[in-house]
């Protein structure tokens, strides 16, 4: 079996932290050495609060089931106004992970159709050792059953030890790591499919030319993802390495392996997340704790903090959260007590302690946007992209897929509206689309071939 | 979107079960059962239309009780005609998107025997299929809100009749006229519902304000 790249555990490692989604609810706090518009995924938005900052579901489905539990327990008619700007911005809210999680699938499919590198079996990763070429199915099913055990425990043992390091403050090492992993992705990978669709297409490019394109689109990636840049070419560059990834992923699983690593690790994203030692969850306290924002490149954030500048009646709010910005522009050191942190938490609050949460930071709230991380964009597009490559009724399996996942991302922000805290998105989401993959394979493809054979319409 | 695709999915599951449950061989049985698939796929997709109907009224419900004026941002009729149009896109995409990915490749149409014009009725069969889609869904709820059953009974029975003229394909004449009536018939009802009329009309046309 070849192997791949031995870099390539660097890449497991932040894949997988990336998956949880998270409500962007926090005031800004500014980290220790991100200046005051860094990154904007790590603007201190990974930071949970009593409040949603996140989205409704498009449908208002939400909104069913809230106005029963919600309406008892009003105490002021705060709260209500703090869901009524929820639910106007839910929407969008939700239509903003929708785009950037469609483009992704979208780029995967595209690929995977046009390009043929992409589904040719030129061997596994080291992580996948056993072969799928049993002569038996029971042999077969053994073999990618191991092989995902293998996978999930790797992707544990990383996830432990990121959060380790996290936790005694090896932050060089992390972000070491981190920008190790993302040069990789941005040169070795986009190299590789630059070269392969420019094979598919029969293009000649010479290597002065490629080595500028190449250059400057990696240069740039690393300077968006990891400093300062617009947001919308940073999200631009975390769908693109996302999909670069999801395509690896695609090319080196072997089929069975593939779809059982995908339950696999839907399970164990919703045990990291939701139990009190699972290592996600323990990663996103300790930040919350310490307040600081969780890595930049891991996460996806829909939107950017803008407080400076916002014509707000509220002048007591906004006083000491003016302070607060101020002192990020002094680049203040981050690492305060945890009294103090709350109280500067607390700033953006009212004076008058009877109303939790002041308007100011509501309208902060609203801009903030909801965040994704990108080992969810990554899974998802792998099951789409292998929808796509490997199911025998074409595209509308993939459609299926499609709508499926994102069906399921509704629902796990609705769920995220309703609990209020990080949720991990993978679960519903792979299950259904795993579900819907299944039977559209299996059973609407020979119907809906048989229709269209006679040329029926339903 | 959704509700139809799983709608889909359990015809599908009824219909495989039944062909694997009865003699491959058997020309008859075979076309027999897959007039009875499509039949019954036409009847779920109307109960998925109604339990999607349900659940949305569950949604207005909500809002109306957590806005501060009493009325929910967005309309009954507005949610009625996204329905529609989820529906009508998701069963046109299903019904498409094979045909056009084959479009793509080299080919010629038709040359077995079957008919040339397969890609370009199908293109329009398709189009009416999504615009009858999205005006029974306006019927639909309009009947399910003001309690008038024959609306809806009306609304199963046109889409009963349509999918059943397709069984007179390829003689498209059978097919695609009353279906492109039956389009007609329903939009100018749909719009009537939604509190058109021939003066609206006139006004739109004219472009007076």
């Amino acid at each position: 079996m070849i192997t791949f790249m031995n870099d390539s555990d660097s890449e497991e490692e932040p894949c997988n932290e990336r998956t949880s989604l998270m409500s962007a609810e926090s005031p800004p706090v500014p980290s220790y050495q991100d200046g005051l518009q860094a990154s904007e995924a790590g603007e201190a938005q990974a930071h949970r609060k009593r409040r949603t900052g996140s989205s409704r579901s498009p449908n208002n489905i939400a909104d069913g089931d809230m106005s029963e539990s919600g309406v008892p327990v009003r105490e002021s008619t705060l709260e209500n106004e703090e869901e009524e700007l929820t639910l106007k911005y839910g929407a969008k809210h939700v239509i903003m992970l929708f785009v950037p999680v469609t483009l992704c699938m979208i780029v995967v499919v595209a690929t995977i159709k046009s390009v043929r590198f992409y589904t040719e079996k030129n061997g596994q990763l080291i992580y996948t050792p056993f072969t799928e070429d049993t002569p038996s199915v029971g042999q077969r099913l053994l073999n990618s059953v191991l092989n995902t055990i293998i996978m999930i425990s790797v992707i544990v043992v990383m996830t432990v030890f990121l959060v380790l390091l996290y936790k005694y403050r090896c932050y060089k090492f992390i972000h070491g790591w981190l920008i190790l992993s993302s040069l990789m992705l941005l040169f070795l990978f986009t190299y590789i499919y630059l070269g392969e669709v420019l094979k598919t297409y029969n293009v000649a490019m010479d290597y002065p030319t490629l080595f500028l394109v190449i250059w400057n689109f990696g240069a740039v990636g690393m300077i968006c993802i990891h400093w300062k840049g617009p947001l919308q070419l940073q999200q631009a560059y975390l769908i693109m390495i996302s999909a670069l990834m999801a395509l690896v992923f695609i090319k080196y699983l072997p089929e069975w392996s593939a779809w059982v690593i995908l339950g696999a690790i839907s399970i164990y994203d919703l045990m990291a997340v939701l139990c009190p030692k699972g290592p996600l969850r323990m990663l996103v306290e300790t930040a919350q704790e310490r307040n600081e924002p969780i890595f930049p490149a891991l996460i996806y954030s829909s939107a950017m903090m803008w407080t400076v500048g916002m014509a707000k009646p509220d002048t007591a709010a906004r006083g000491p959260s003016q302070q607060t910005w101020n002192a990020a522009e002094d680049g203040r050191e981050n690492h305060r007590s945890p009294s103090h942190a709350d109280s500067q938490v607390s700033e953006t609050r009212t004076p008058v302690p009877t109303r939790p949460i002041s308007s100011f930071e509501e309208l902060e709230e609203e801009e903030r946007g909801v965040k994704l991380g990108l080992g969810d964009f990554i899974f998802y597009s792998v099951l789409v992209g292998k929808a796509a490559a490997t199911a025998s009724g074409d595209w509308n399996t993939t459609l299926a897929c499609f709508v499926a996942i994102l069906i399921g991302l509704c629902l796990t922000l609705l769920l995220l509206a309703v609990f209020k805290k990080a949720l991990p998105a993978l679960p519903i989401s792979i299950t259904f689309g795993l579900v819907f993959y299944f039977s559209t394979d299996n059973l609407v493809r020979p119907f809906m071939d048989t229709l269209a054979s006679h040329q029926l319409y339903i | 979107a959704f509700f139809w695709l799983v709608s889909l999915l359990l015809s599908s599951l009824i219909w495989f079960i039944a062909v694997k449950a009865s003699d491959p061989r058997d020309e008859p049985l075979q076309k027999g059962l897959l007039i009875f698939g499509v039949m019954f796929s036409v009847l779920l997709q109307e109960v998925f239309r109604f339990l999607y109907y349900k659940l949305l009224r569950k949604a207005i419900e909500g809002l109306v009780a957590l806005s501060e004026d009493g009325c929910s941002p967005i309309s009954i009729q507005q949610m009625a005609y996204v329905a529609g149009v989820g529906f009508g896109l998701m069963s046109g995409a299903f019904s498409m998107i094979n045909l056009l990915a084959d479009a793509l490749g080299p080919g010629t149409v038709g040359i077995h025997g079957d008919s040339q014009l397969y890609f370009l009725t199908s293109a329009f069969m398709t189009m009416v299929m999504i615009f009858l889609h999205t005006f029974w869904a306006i019927l639909f709820f309009h009947g399910c809100e003001h309690q008038c059953w024959w609306e809806i009974t009306a609304v199963v029975v046109m889409h009963l009749a349509v999918s059943g003229s397709t069984f007179c394909n390829p003689l498209y004449m059978g097919s695609l006229v009353p279906s492109y009536l039956l389009m007609a018939i329903a939009a100018a009802w749909a719009y009537l519902l939604s509190g058109g009329s021939a003066q609206n009309l006139r006004r739109f046309l004219l472009c007076k304000s």
